[in-house]
């Protein structure tokens, strides 16, 4: 309960700040050194490729005034018929053409290792990340909103890295030329073509302008059309028993309308974009063309005819790459804000472990001391390693688990554990009971530093839980969570996941301990049933064997049973129990359950209400106590 | 459980897409009418440009050169105008097609029954409302501005050039078969490979959502490292077939820039000659190098198009695989409508869930014989997996039974109005719903027309009332997504108020109470059975105090009735009873701690 209120605020802070409208050129340059850091040769290669592809396209354009100035017209008016300067001319040109089209499928094939490379980085780091962060994050990030950077973020950051990049690279390039090509052709003309691609930069922003505001009405009515979709798509199955399908198809019908009229504008303004400009770019060249023709009629600034010709050609190919510009613009800035998404992510702080005790296999000589061991030997310890000296102790793990003085708050803000004393003893049943947010769920929480606690201790055999590794600490509790996760796989695979080295043979014997074997040879391919979609097709109360199964084949010191039998009916669960007792024997256990044969015969059952141990002792003792546990069992008082 | 979209044959699509089209038939008409008329405009321009600069430039004619640029100024304009025009109308048809659709397939799932919907993921149904339906919006609109626009400027320019010489044209002709057979042979095999790339990447994807949800096992284990280099190996594939595949693709432009330039060059070979022998001119040869870079262009984009459809044509498949998906449960011809009372009669029944496996080993329901009197209550216990909510489910249709009758009110289930049945057989469901908006209007969810009182005396018999008042807003407050403002325990007895609001004949509670304290769980039986005591009750539970006080109790097991019978006598008779019995009260009255 208490996490989903910490994911609620969470929610409601991102909702209401909306995305964070970050400096583009920070993360572009951060997306450049990303991308330098590991592809330079590649980029610098890319950019002499992309320049020379360029050059060479001028040339074959300054090529067509030649033709005509240099040879055709000469030609005519000599009368001559000797055709080998033009015929060496156009071998020149073709090595140019050749050199071009070379240069840009290197620099082409290039870019697809530049891109690729550099978004299965990103991919890489961002999971390697996230797999580091603390359980908070998970908590106050809608899991949507988290597969949204691999999905959507990363796909138009593809986008814009393989195509608008180079493209962008290009077009700049391309201008550049073009424009001095102009200027050394004619310099009245170029003014010309430069205002006209003033005016077509002012109305594809009025344009951009309008579009932009109808697009933001389409992504409102997108999501609300969406949300409806999820929601109902969810609860269909609530919808046919009541007969709902008439009202829901109403209501769907309203907000798809909504969004066809506000995509349609959308799609519409931006759809004008393109002829806008591209007309814009067909007038510019009339007015050259009419203006170059009575210059070149009245021969003032020297304007041959294949001068204008040639400017013509470059005026056409000029307002081009202006236009491409403006929409890889457009999509850059689009596709950095996802990639400031992605480097949020990446910025995010891991989860903290500064912890040096570690957890290792050991042997016990004959004299009593321990000593380290590759192989799995059944006894752990702690290896602590000091640093003033550098000597090694080695602990063994007993299990012995304490919290002293324990106050938890998820936001720093609100407490939702107060001064919480805990003892747990090696091989000692300990049980939490108390209404739902009592904080049961959280205690254990702690135990394996899913969070972090404000103030107090607690202690692993007399370690503080801070010192130790923080992985070496999870492997040593063996969790069965409230919410069960499989993964996709085998079923196999999936109850190996609690020790990776498990052979087939300890998975089935941990199967069979937790009563899981019958159900599974049952099923169609027995253990090598594949398992999709969070084990979608199995039962609650066998996804939760198997999940207990897991625990159980990781054979880990502690045990921490949250919920776990809760959707077992209770006669399997009575059937799994010695399964469970044997499981638990040996091992200190943290059980939190709310059916009484599970709890009964605890060692210690701890009583919490509103974050506080208010009860403690075994089922004998509170009974004798009639206090809030007595009231819970019989029955007296409701718990809610 | 997600179908596999193969089967659906592409006439198939077309004609399931092209029915959702008729509504903008004139938009769409009109999109590649514009982008046509807007390409002879452009066609137009180099023509013209040749003229100025033959009959105006060379002639010295000021007077030509004005009059042609004014007009190619107003062909500029009219362009224009198409050009907005096309923007337009596939705008609108395209939207237009994408809100047919949608509608269509949500209509459809509303007409889907359990079966149907069991064999679509609820993810599988939201991504072919959303991002299918997106992808299909984009690829229409792209294919009505550029579909016909692309081939008639290819057609268009060659004309022109024919009309300015033929012999020179004949190297466009030679270039364009050329180009075409390779772009249409490429994109066909990198689309194919494209496809394939693009579900090992929703593998990827999907990889990752589980770690997301997943996030507390995989710490639990600390088996960071392992899933890392898991999503490593599957990422560097990845990034290989994606190479391989882009690799295919970037060959197409030095082969695109190799035919035009080698156009150009033999253009200005050729042409040359023949300016010098008189039989072309220089203005026409400008025309005809222009047109040369026209092709070239709409070639580049009839390959985009050709991507982008094959690209969408997964997406349509998927979409088309839901609207035509037949629901499998259908009113009958001339149906009842009306039940007359709440009695409820399994004459042999058999089920399976799946249609092609009915033998006796795929039945998970054998040979069941009920009878339940109209106003009785009736307990149904059996462990995890012993079909007990397969069993409820056959009695408001939401599946039908494989072999043998489900009889209520003495007439066949198939026989009534499919409306009618489930007014009348109110079910609450195991894994219920709440719906984001008010208490109120969740609670007229059971009658549309319920006025507040009605509402508050159902919350009152559900025990929902007690926890509503004390809420701020009480019956107005809202309830967010899926409820998760509430707790477990107010949202089933919110459901069940809604349940009963309806005034069903038959109400069925499938684990509805399983949240809710035992007391509480006691009242609201109390309450049900005070306040509507001619209502058929079948309350399904794992707790034996939910049941210990009905008519008749029915032990489930494997799928078979192991016994009926009232509670002294299962437990005297019954080793299944009597063994839940004592799981749960090893000699006191409450099995649980009513924690939730």
């Amino acid at each position: 309960m208490a996490e989903e209120k910490v994911r609620q605020i969470g929610r409601h802070r991102m909702m209401t700040h909306g995305p964070k409208a970050g400096d583009p050129g920070k993360i572009m340059k951060r997306l450049s050194s990303f991308i330098m850091k590991r592809y330079s040769v590649h980029i610098i290669a890319v950019i002499i490729c992309i320049f020379v592809g360029v050059l060479a396209n001028v040339q074959g354009t300054l090529f067509t005034r030649s033709l005509i100035d240099d040879y055709i017209i000469p030609m005519v008016k000599s009368g001559s018929r000797d055709f080998s300067p033009l015929l060496s001319a156009i071998a020149r040109v073709a090595l140019f053409y050749s050199i071009g089209i070379l240069s840009t499928y290197i620099y082409q094939r290039m870019m697809v290792e530049v891109s690729q490379g550099t978004l299965k980085d990103l991919r890489c780091e961002l999971f390697a990340k996230m797999e580091s962060l603390p359980i908070k994050y998970f908590d106050t990030h809608a899991h949507g909103d988290i597969m949204s950077v691999y999905t959507n973020d990363i796909d138009t950051l593809r986008q814009m890295i393989s195509q608008s990049m180079p493209q962008f690279l290009n077009s700049l390039i391309t201008i550049i030329s073009v424009l001095l090509s102009m200027l050394f052709l004619n310099i009245p003309l170029t003014v010309i073509s430069l205002i006209m691609v003033g005016v077509m930069l002012l109305s594809s922003r009025k344009a951009a302008g309008i579009s932009g505001r109808f697009f933001s009405a389409q992504q409102k009515s997108l999501g609300a059309l969406n949300g409806y979709i999820e929601e109902m798509m969810t609860g269909q199955k609530v919808v046919k028993v009541f007969c709902h399908e008439e009202q829901a198809i109403e209501e769907f019908k309203k907000r798809n309308r909504d969004l066809f009229v506000s995509a349609y504008n959308a799609n519409q303004y931006s759809n004008i974009l393109g002829p806008l400009n591209m007309q814009i770019g067909n007038v510019s060249f009339c007015i050259c063309a009419i203006l170059g023709g009575a210059l070149a009629l009245s021969g003032i600034s020297g304007l041959t005819l294949g001068k204008l010709a040639s400017f013509l050609t470059f005026n056409k190919s000029f307002s081009m790459p202006v236009n491409q510009i403006g929409t890889q613009m457009n999509f850059c800035l689009m596709a950095l804000a996802g990639g400031e998404r992605i480097f949020a992510l990446l910025d995010e702080e891991p989860e903290m472990d500064s912890g040096y005790v570690s957890l290792v296999n050991v042997e016990r000589r004959e004299d009593g001391s321990l000593s380290e061991t590759a192989e799995r030997t059944g006894i752990w310890a702690w290896k602590h390693k000091h640093t003033a000296d550098g000597s090694v102790d080695y602990v063994e793990l007993k299990g012995d688990i304490t919290l002293d003085g324990v106050d938890f708050a998820y936001d720093d803000e609100h407490f939702v554990l107060h001064d919480v004393e805990l003892y747990g003893r090696s091989g000692q049943k300990i049980a939490f009971v108390g209404s739902t947010g009592a904080g049961k769920t959280t205690i254990t929480n702690l135990i394996n530093r899913f969070y972090n606690i404000q103030d107090g201790k607690i202690r692993f055999d007399g370690i503080n839980i801070n010192k130790i590794k923080v992985r070496d600490l999870r492997r040593s509790l063996g969790m069965v969570l409230q919410d069960t996760h499989l993964f996709t796989g085998t079923i196999m695979d999936n109850i190996r996941y609690g020790r990776l080295d498990a052979s087939d043979e300890e998975v089935m014997e941990a199967a069979k301990l937790v009563s899981a074997d019958s159900f599974i040879r049952h099923l169609p391919e027995g253990y090598n049933t594949v398992i999709t979609g969070d084990g979608s097709s199995l039962s609650q109360g066998q996804r939760q064997l198997l999940s207990i199964a897991r625990a159980a084949v990781a054979d880990p010191p502690a045990l921490i049973l949250d919920e776990a039998t809760s959707s077992i009916d209770t006669r399997t669960e009575k059937m799994i129990q010695s399964g469970m007792d044997s499981l638990m024997k040996g091992r200190t256990s943290f059980v939190i359950a709310h059916r009484l044969s599970t709890v009964k015969n605890a060692d210690c059952i701890m009583v919490l209400e509103g974050g506080r141990i208010i009860e403690r002792g075994d089922h004998e003792e509170l009974m004798g106590q009639k206090g809030r546990y007595y009231q819970l069992y019989t029955g007296l008082k409701i718990a809610n | 459980m997600e179908k596999s979209y193969e089967s659906i044959p592409a006439r198939e699509v077309i004609r399931t897409l092209g029915r959702e089209v008729k509504e903008f038939k004139f938009d769409s008409i009109m999109t590649p009418v514009s982008m046509v008329l807007e390409v002879v405009m452009e066609m137009a321009i180099p023509y013209l440009m040749a003229s100025i600069i033959d009959k105006g430039v060379t002639a010295g004619d000021m007077q030509h050169i004005k009059e042609t640029g004014g007009i190619m100024i107003v062909i500029a304009v009219a362009g224009l105008l198409f050009g907005i025009m096309g923007a337009h109308f596939g705008a609108r048809a395209s939207a237009g097609l994408a809100m047919n659709l949608r509608l269509r397939m949500f209509e459809s799932i509303e007409a889907m029954s359990f079966p149907n919907l069991d064999r679509f993921s609820t993810a599988g149904l939201v991504t072919r409302l959303t991002t299918d339906i997106t992808n299909i919006q984009n690829a229409y609109q792209m294919i009505l501005r550029m579909f016909m626009r692309a081939p008639s400027s290819i057609i268009i320019a060659m004309v022109m050039a024919f009309v300015i010489n033929r012999r020179l044209a004949f190297i466009y002709l030679i270039a364009v078969i050329f180009l075409g057979i390779f772009i249409f042979t490429m994109m066909g095999r990198v689309s194919r490979y494209f496809a394939y790339v693009f579900t090992k990447y929703d593998d990827l994807n999907e990889s990752v959502q589980e770690n997301v949800t997943g996030i507390r096992v995989v710490k639990a284990f600390a088996r960071e490292e392992y899933e890392k280099d898991k999503f490593d190996k599957a990422a560097d594939n990845i990034y290989r077939m994606f190479v391989k595949a882009e690799r295919m693709i970037i060959l197409n432009m030095p082969v695109m820039q190799f035919t035009v330039y080698a156009c150009i060059l033999l253009i200005s070979w050729f042409g040359a000659h023949m300016i010098v022998g008189g039989s072309l001119t220089t203005g026409e040869l400008m025309s005809l190098l222009t047109y040369c870079m026209n092709i070239l262009m709409s070639l580049m984009m009839l390959s985009f198009v050709f991507v982008m459809i094959s690209m969408s044509a997964a997406s349509a498949r998927r979409i088309t695989e839901v609207i035509k998906e037949i629901p499998e449960i259908r009113n009958p011809e001339d149906p009842v409508m009306e039940v007359p009372d709440g009695s409820i009669k399994f004459d042999n029944v058999w089920f399976s869930y799946y249609k092609d496996k009915t033998g006796e080993k795929d039945c998970i329901l054998d040979d069941i014989n009920l009878d339940i009197k109209s106003g009785e209550t009736i307990g149904i216990i059996g462990g995890t997996g012993s079909s007990k909510t397969s069993l409820v489910n056959l009695i408001s249709r939401l599946y039908d039974v494989t072999r043998g009758s489900v009889s209520v009110g003495g007439r066949n289930v198939k026989e009534y109005d499919l409306n009618t049945l489930r007014m009348s057989v109110s079910h609450v469901l195991q894994k219920n719903e709440l719906f984001s908006g008010s208490i109120l209007e969740n609670l007229r969810w059971g009658r549309e027309n319920a006025t507040l009182e009605e509402c508050i005396e159902a919350c009152k018999i559900s025990n929902a009332h007690e926890f509503i008042d004390r809420m701020e807003e009480r019956y107005d407050t809202r309830i967010e997504q899926g409820g998760s403002n509430l707790s477990g325990g107010q949202k089933q007895r919110l459901c069940i108020a809604r349940a009963i609001l309806r005034r069903p004949k038959i109400l069925i509670l499938d684990d509805s109470t399983s949240a809710v304290d035992t007391a509480t769980d006691a009242r609201i039986r109390r309450a049900l059975k005070d306040y509507l005591p001619g209502m058929t009750k079948i309350i399904i539970t794992q707790r034996i105090s939910s049941v210990i006080d009905a008519d008749r109790i029915v032990v489930m097991d494997e799928g078979r009735i192991n016994g009926i019978g009232s509670h002294e006598e299962l437990l005297r008779n019954n080793d299944i009873y009597r063994d839940v019995y004592e799981s749960q009260n090893s000699g006191k009255e409450t099995p649980d701690f009513d924690t939730k």
